[in-house]
């Protein structure tokens, strides 16, 4: 395993129910911004200026270190032409890059089938939580779901210890010999041997983590916790998934909005942090992305769903400032006349990921050729 | 003894969502096989549920509430057959919260799959052509004499009738132009007045009446025209009974691969679309014959994955926490979710993939880590009832393992998973001398749950 420690690896969050990246990074001096908000803007003396057009939002003070320390690229205008408003469409188009027809694979769970083609380690794609996304879901790609890394695996609730090691071994017994009983059983018998081997592979992740910082109580803050204690322990994953959920604004934004990035902001500064203490951050990138962007006006509470969103791509290797262009605010510019037009293609984006930071070929998974753009020091 | 425990077992695993052993003494006791599945399709002879009832604990306009109005007519209906039909009807008819994100219309729609559930195949396809939440999901409110939306038409033909390869593309152009005109109207917003429904509405200023040819039939048809033929056709009795083998017999590749590969019970649904051709596609005449057949009694060791709402509902109603209405069963909807299949909206217009395709390693953690803590709790009304039916420790393993396992619903096991359960019973035996019997019954109930066999309904 300590073999693999160098590999790349991928952090990847995702910001669900669609971030308003206008509020994100503001326009804190263009008139078009203040004209299409009048409630949910943000008072530009407030606001963590870049330069002379574009700040942080308030609430983004531990990212706009990163991002002053050079290790912040930020993708501005993402998106696909024809942007689709419905969340779950676009976030099967975003995980699958199929905007033409539902696809079933994700982008990330091929890009892991590239790296582990025997599937030598079930831990090579990880996803932070329950259920599994789209994104990492390929069929016969193993990718370990892990809701709680003290908890994961069977069996963990028999407080009994001796009793809990006897049913892990029948339970070990049984799944094994389903092997060769039937393509359906064998199936069944291999994905449960397969949780045991996560189980095994994370059973001392927590004990043997140790660190001086102290992340916050939140669920992101929580997850990137989380990837950083198995990326330390040196298991070989390459992908790391998690979610942060609740940007679906379209009412009382400027309420819940804060919170979120405080959230995002702290967990991803203490996230980094974390790894340079224990001189890992070399290895390691993340992106930052949502599904789509949201109107240009608001309703007067919230906004409702647009397009032309942003993303961020973080780490020691990256090479720090803008990318892309930040959409045109001029309302004869605007997307079927309300919306943020993109300015890069997505699928340019996971191409970049992917091939230069992972080292897989992009064409094959985002179906395509797309410009891509150099986020990375060389 | 009137009937066979196993069978009948077998038979409310398929066409419900499990049978206790209590409920299994009775029917065993005073009713012949046949005599069963009469009483499981002949629903109008059981009582239904008050719905009022239900909704005095699981109100409002929440989607968790209403699932969990839902799974409480799973739990609990006195026609299991009913609700394994009408999500059987969602199952193959998906539409998504994720497209109208309007959850009042999809409520109304599993409670028309409900009412229809039952019904003649003819009745079930127009009933679903004027279901807003259909209409709108296929974009036939946007199908217009002149300007047409093949969405719909498209299909009503290739995923919910005939399947691929039995019509050409004129039929759905021609199938589309007899939908012209039928929508719905305008759902009011909840607030403040309150909900209002949407309606099926046939505009016939915006209907298409100039002729039409469909699978060779002519004529001014309309959608309804379309179904009748439809109806008629083999292909639709063939594809519809697959649907039901797959749902009730045994896992079949997924749908596009069916105008491919044959099916696993070819026997089984000729002698099915038969019935349907012969009856006009009656569901209660072919679920009987289906029932009743030799390829669905000896489909008891044929490998149907549980879907996550079978896994949770089987587990439940097991564990008998909800057997009378209280609060707290809205929070189900999210234990079905996390397994992968969120009820209401379902991934794709094909619906969700079946069979193994259920599984991965999150799937399955949570499958397993669901039923073995639900079964934790020995205070549990039916935990309580399978620890004293199962009797004690002191029995020999393979009577105790049998007993857990026919008081558990008849589960099934490989010889394999037989054995390693009794050297299980004996480690019990050795290592947990000083528990309680009881702990040790909840330490074997936890591992048969945890079972490969047991993630087959």
């Amino acid at each position: 395993m300590v073999t693999q420690e160098k590999d790349k690896v991928l952090v990847v969050i995702q910001l669900t129910g669609g971030n308003d990246f206008m509020n994100t990074i503001i326009p804190y001096t263009n008139e078009h911004y203040f004209d299409a908000r009048k409630k949910v803007v943000i008072n530009p003396e407030e606001t963590l200026p870049i330069n002379d057009t574009l700040a942080f939002n308030p609430n983004m003070g531990p990212m706009k270190s990163l991002f002053d320390d050079g290790k912040i690229g930020i993708v501005q205008g993402i998106g696909y032409p024809n942007s689709v408003r419905s969340h779950f469409r676009a976030m099967d188009i975003m995980h699958t890059c199929e905007p033409d027809i539902v696809g079933t694979e994700g982008w990330l769970g091929l890009a892991i089938r590239e790296m582990d083609p025997n599937q030598d380690n079930v831990l090579t794609g990880i996803n932070i939580g329950r259920g599994l996304p789209r994104a990492m879901s390929v069929s016969g790609v193993p990718v370990t779901s892990i809701g709680d890394i003290d908890g994961y695996g069977v069996m963990n609730d028999q407080d009994k210890a001796h009793i809990r090691d006897r049913a892990i071994q029948s339970f070990k017994n049984i799944y094994s010999q389903a092997i060769g009983s039937g393509p359906v059983s064998e199936y069944i018998g291999k994905t449960g041997i397969d949780i045991l081997k996560g189980a095994d592979l994370l059973a001392d992740v927590s004990s043997a983590y140790k660190s001086s910082v102290e992340y916050a109580d939140n669920p992101i803050a929580k997850s990137l916790k989380d990837v950083a204690r198995i990326h330390l322990a040196g298991l070989g994953t390459r992908v790391f998934y998690a979610n942060h959920g609740g940007y679906d604004h379209h009412a009382n934004e400027m309420v819940a909005h804060p919170g979120l990035l405080t959230d995002l902001s702290g967990a991803i500064a203490d996230f980094i942090d974390d790894l340079e203490e224990h001189d890992a951050a070399d290895e390691v990138a993340v992106m930052v992305f949502t599904e789509f962007g949201r109107r240009m006006k608001d309703n007067g509470s919230g906004t409702d769903h647009g397009s032309g969103g942003g993303a961020f791509i973080i780490g020691k290797n990256v090479d720090g400032g803008f990318y892309s262009e930040y959409p045109s605010l001029k309302p004869s510019d605007w997307e079927l006349g309300e919306d943020l037009k993109h300015t890069v293609d997505f699928r340019g984006i996971y191409a970049t990921m992917l091939e230069q930071w992972l080292g897989v070929e992009a064409k094959p998974i985002v179906k395509g050729t797309f410009e891509q753009i150099s986020p990375f020091r060389n | 003894m009137k009937s066979d425990r196993a069978e009948v077992a077998h038979l409310f695993r398929r066409a419900g969502f499990g049978a206790t052993a209590k409920e299994l003494d009775v029917l065993t006791e005073t009713m012949t096989y046949e005599d069963i599945v009469d009483q499981l399709i002949n629903v109008d002879d059981s009582p239904d549920i008050d719905q009022a009832y239900i909704d005095r604990y699981y109100g409002g306009e929440g989607f968790q509430m209403y699932v969990a109005t839902w799974i409480y007519r799973m739990l609990n209906s006195r026609r299991p057959l009913q609700e394994k039909m009408t999500l059987f009807l969602h199952h193959i008819f998906p539409v998504a919260w994720s497209k109208g994100q309007h959850a009042y219309t999809l409520f109304s729609e599993i409670d028309t799959f409900r009412k229809i559930s039952m019904t003649d195949f003819r009745n079930i396809l127009l009933e679903l052509s004027r279901d807003p939440a259909m209409l709108y999901w296929l974009d036939n409110n946007e199908n217009h004499k002149g300007e047409i939306n093949e969405n719909y038409g498209r299909e009503l033909l290739e995923l919910f009738s005939m399947g691929v390869g039995n019509y050409t593309e004129d039929d759905i152009k021609n199938a589309s132009r007899a939908f012209t005109g039928w929508t719905f109207s305008q759902p009011i917003p909840v607030y403040p007045q309150g909900h209002f429904h949407s309606k099926f509405e046939f505009h016939a200023e915006d209907h298409d009446n100039d002729p039409k040819v469909f699978l060779g039939h002519e004529g001014n048809f309309n959608g309804e025209d379309i179904i009748d033929i439809i109806v008629k056709q083999e292909a639709t009795a063939r594809f519809v009974t697959r649907h039901l083998c797959n749902f009730f017999v045994e896992d079949e590749p997924q749908v596009p691969a069916w105008n491919i590969e044959k099916p696993k019970n070819p026997d089984l649904i000729d002698e099915l679309s038969e019935i349907f051709m012969a009856t006009e596609g009656d569901m209660k005449s072919v679920l009987r014959a289906l029932f009743n057949s030799d390829g669905f009694k000896s489909s008891i060791n044929k490998p149907k994955v549980k879907s996550p709402t079978e896994l949770v509902m089987g587990v439940l109603r097991q564990v008998g926490s909800f057997n009378d209405i209280k609060p707290g069963l809205e929070g189900y909807w999210s234990s079905v979710a996390v397994m992968g299949q969120e009820l209401l909206n379902p991934p794709t217009v094909e619906g969700w993939h079946t069979g193994h395709e259920w599984i991965d390693s999150g799937t399955l953690s949570e499958r397993i880590n669901f039923a073995s803590q639900e079964f934790q709790d020995t205070n549990k009304p039916g935990v309580k009832d399978i620890i004293e039916r199962t009797g004690s420790l002191d029995e020999e393993p393979c009577q105790l393992v049998d007993r857990c396992l026919d008081v558990l619903g008849g589960v099934q096991v490989s010889s394999d998973t037989y054995s390693e359960l009794t050297e299980y019973v004996n480690s019990l035996k050795k290592q947990n001398a000083k528990e309680s019997d009881s702990a040790n019954i909840s330490d074997l109930i936890q591992m048969i749950v945890s079972t490969v066999d047991y993630q087959y309904a």
